[in-house]
């Protein structure tokens, strides 16, 4: 690590001691004439919870989806564990994808699957363990994501919002991934189910040492469980620091966002 | 931060201390090599017969849920064996997760039981049986909530749905005449082939036009229409009004106080009875045109003599016994398709289950029917 070099237009600082478990270097991303990502750059560190806020319709998701490699970039260089994603061999990328987790807006449990074979499918595809093994690990997670052990049998159209949620999470989980991705994961939660979520997902991050990338628009989760926050405004990252940093800052839509009435009411 | 293929493998080493037994963990105990460490958990138990076990962690590489909860699961073992297990040199994170694996026990593993005996083949004829009571009633149901929606509509007309019904007309119709033409027009041509082959060996060749001309106005082109039109938009209507099904579309109308028959069934099976007979008579006129073509050109009958032949075989009943049927033929694959789509429930796979259901049901039935309309019409004579 001593020979370790900065890339170009990053300033060597405090934060870049700590290392790097996902860089976005110009991120360019756009539909038809319409850009929606512009020369973005972005960095996640290792064992941080970065949540990741914007207006309804600046391309939180569509930045999400383009480091997952679900849409396509125009520009720009995206390297998650040190391995650049356009670079990367299927078996390589291969590998990524066992490491990273991923909890869609929606749940996207396999509607045919139960709750604990969605848990097992990334097991069963990827670790070739046995059944009682897999078994005795999905319940685990089921447990550790605050599930009742009757959901293990059941199927996602049978379960609450928060349970789809929570089994998702589960699934995402089920490899003990180092990074995990989170759309706006408390989102149709009551303010109970919400602060439960944003506990687990403190105490995960402190058990397995897991690094959080956030989609969320909670306030709540904003203030008790994100080291940093990324404000996605114009095409671009308008703002990367703490919420300290968010209360000082004079932009004028991260000002109406976190000292709005809104967000004023809630201390 | 090359993390990718170093893994360094699981080991497991043993020293006799005194009256304890110290077991040197080292290694990544994680989910990838979890086979390897429980292989290796199960040996070291089995071999282990000692009043006092350490266990030593601060040799330990990587550790995660899969690696802690194999520690876990083998150090009750040992405990329940009667040894006394010393837990040395934990980290901190360590220790947090182990803490965290020990808060939650799953419950023991069971075997999925799925024996089969001759219970299992009575059990699954009868629940195949009421299945079937209960499609029964379902479509007696809608049948019913349909006469009860059409008395409505004769009195309010305006609430009948003209535009809904162009759309579905749209769809079933106009969109299908192209691959029915088409299929039809090829079947004309081949039983014109067919029964040519044969007939020219009593040189009556000349009766292949009287074959077509009934068999296809009677039976081939209404049957056909109706199975490609099972297959092409009943199962359409089990797809949408599954899928409507699935994200509560269905219940939104409810509560909205629309009445689904009336919104959805209704147009859907109006279009459908409309375009079935002009789909069938399509078909009739494709398959008498390949017929035709394949007559003059394997048979050599010009198409004169293949109309004025043909005018003498059949008569206006010979094509009313066929379109007669195609309305009857319509109201079934319209109204199992829409029962099927109903019973679609929450997953992908129980809509794609009903649509298939769907598509049987109403092909086995429509021939069914067919049958029926056979013995009907010998009883009367036509």
């Amino acid at each position: 690590m001593s020979t370790f070099t900065h890339p170009a237009g990053i300033e060597p600082g405090e934060a870049t001691a700590r290392p790097k478990i996902l860089t976005a270097r110009g991120v360019t991303v756009g539909f038809g004439n319409k850009l929606i990502l512009e020369n973005l750059d972005l960095d996640v560190y290792r064992g941080e919870v970065l949540g990741f806020v914007g207006g309804s319709g600046t391309g939180k998701s569509v930045l999400m989806r383009s480091i997952l490699g679900l849409t396509p970039r125009r520009a720009g260089r995206i390297e998650v564990f040190g391995q650049d994603l356009d670079t990367a061999t299927s078996d390589e990328r291969n590998l990524i994808e066992r490491r990273w987790g991923v909890l869609f807006q929606q749940g996207a449990l396999f509607s045919s699957l139960t709750v604990k074979q969605n848990i097992q499918v990334p097991m069963r595809e990827y670790m070739g363990l046995s059944q009682v093994l897999m078994d005795e690990l999905a319940w685990l997670k089921l447990e550790l994501v605050g599930l009742p052990r009757d959901a293990a049998d059941k199927y996602p159209s049978e379960l609450s919002g928060g349970m789809v949620k929570r089994a998702s999470l589960a699934r995402a989980l089920a490899l003990d991934p180092d990074l995990v991705f989170l759309d706006e994961p408390t989102s149709g939660l009551d303010p109970i189910g919400a602060a439960a979520f944003d506990k687990l997902i403190a105490k995960l991050r402190e058990t397995l040492g897991l690094t959080v990338y956030m989609v969320t628009h909670d306030l709540d989760s904003l203030h008790s469980i994100c080291d940093r926050i990324a404000v996605l405004g114009e095409r671009r990252v308008l703002l990367a620091g703490t919420i300290e940093d968010m209360m000082a800052s004079d932009y004028p839509w991260i000002e109406a966002y976190f000292r709005g009435e809104r967000a004023l009411r809630r201390v | 931060m090359a993390l990718f293929n170093d893994m360094i493998e699981p080991r497991c080493a043993t020293r006799h201390d005194g009256e304890r037994v110290v077991l040197i963990l080292s290694g990544d105990w994680i989910i990838r090599s979890a086979m390897d460490c429980e292989a290796l958990a199960e040996q070291i138990c089995n071999d282990l017969r000692a009043a006092v076990v350490a266990v030593d962690f601060s040799a330990l590489g990587r550790l995660d849920t899969a690696g802690a909860w194999i520690l876990h699961k083998f150090r009750g073992r040992i405990e329940y064996s009667g040894a006394r297990v010393q837990v040395v040199g934990v980290s901190e994170e360590h220790r947090l997760l182990l803490n965290e694996v020990d808060a939650h026990h799953p419950p023991p593993f069971v075997p999925d039981n799925n024996r089969t005996s001759i219970v299992s083949v009575f059990d699954s004829t009868g629940r195949a049986v009421v299945e079937a009571w209960r499609d029964f009633i379902a479509i007696l149901h809608i049948l019913g909530s349909l006469s009860a929606v059409v008395t409505t509509v004769l009195f309010q007309p305006k609430r009948l749905r003209g535009i809904a019904i162009a759309v579905q007309f749209d769809k079933t119709c106009i969109g299908a005449v192209p691959i029915v033409a088409l299929m039809s027009f090829l079947i004309g041509a081949i039983i014109s082939q067919q029964g040519g082959f044969y007939l020219r060996q009593f040189g009556a060749d000349l009766f292949v036009v009287d074959l077509a001309g009934v068999l296809v106005l009677r039976e081939i082109g209404v049957l056909l229409t109706a199975i490609m039109v099972a297959g092409r938009s009943g199962s359409a209507f089990t797809a949408e009004l599954g899928a409507m099904k699935m994200q509560e579309e269905i219940d939104a109308l409810h509560v909205i106080g629309l009445n689904v028959t009336e919104v959805l069934i209704l147009p859907r099976l109006l279009a459908l009875m409309a375009a079935v007979p002009v789909l069938a008579f399509v078909s009739d006129i494709a398959a008498l045109t390949g017929a035709g073509l394949v007559s003059w050109s394997y048979l050599g009958i010009p198409p004169q003599a293949f109309i004025s032949r043909l005018q003498d075989a059949v008569t206006m009943q010979t094509f009313l016994v066929g379109m007669v049927k195609a309305p009857f033929m319509a109201l079934i694959i319209g109204l199992i398709a829409c029962v099927e789509g109903l019973k679609v429930g929450g997953s992908a796979d129980s809509l794609g289950r009903h649509t298939t259901m769907s598509v049987v049901k109403a092909i086995f039935l429509v021939i069914v029917v067919d049958g029926l309309f056979a013995i009907f019409f010998a009883a009367i004579n036509v």
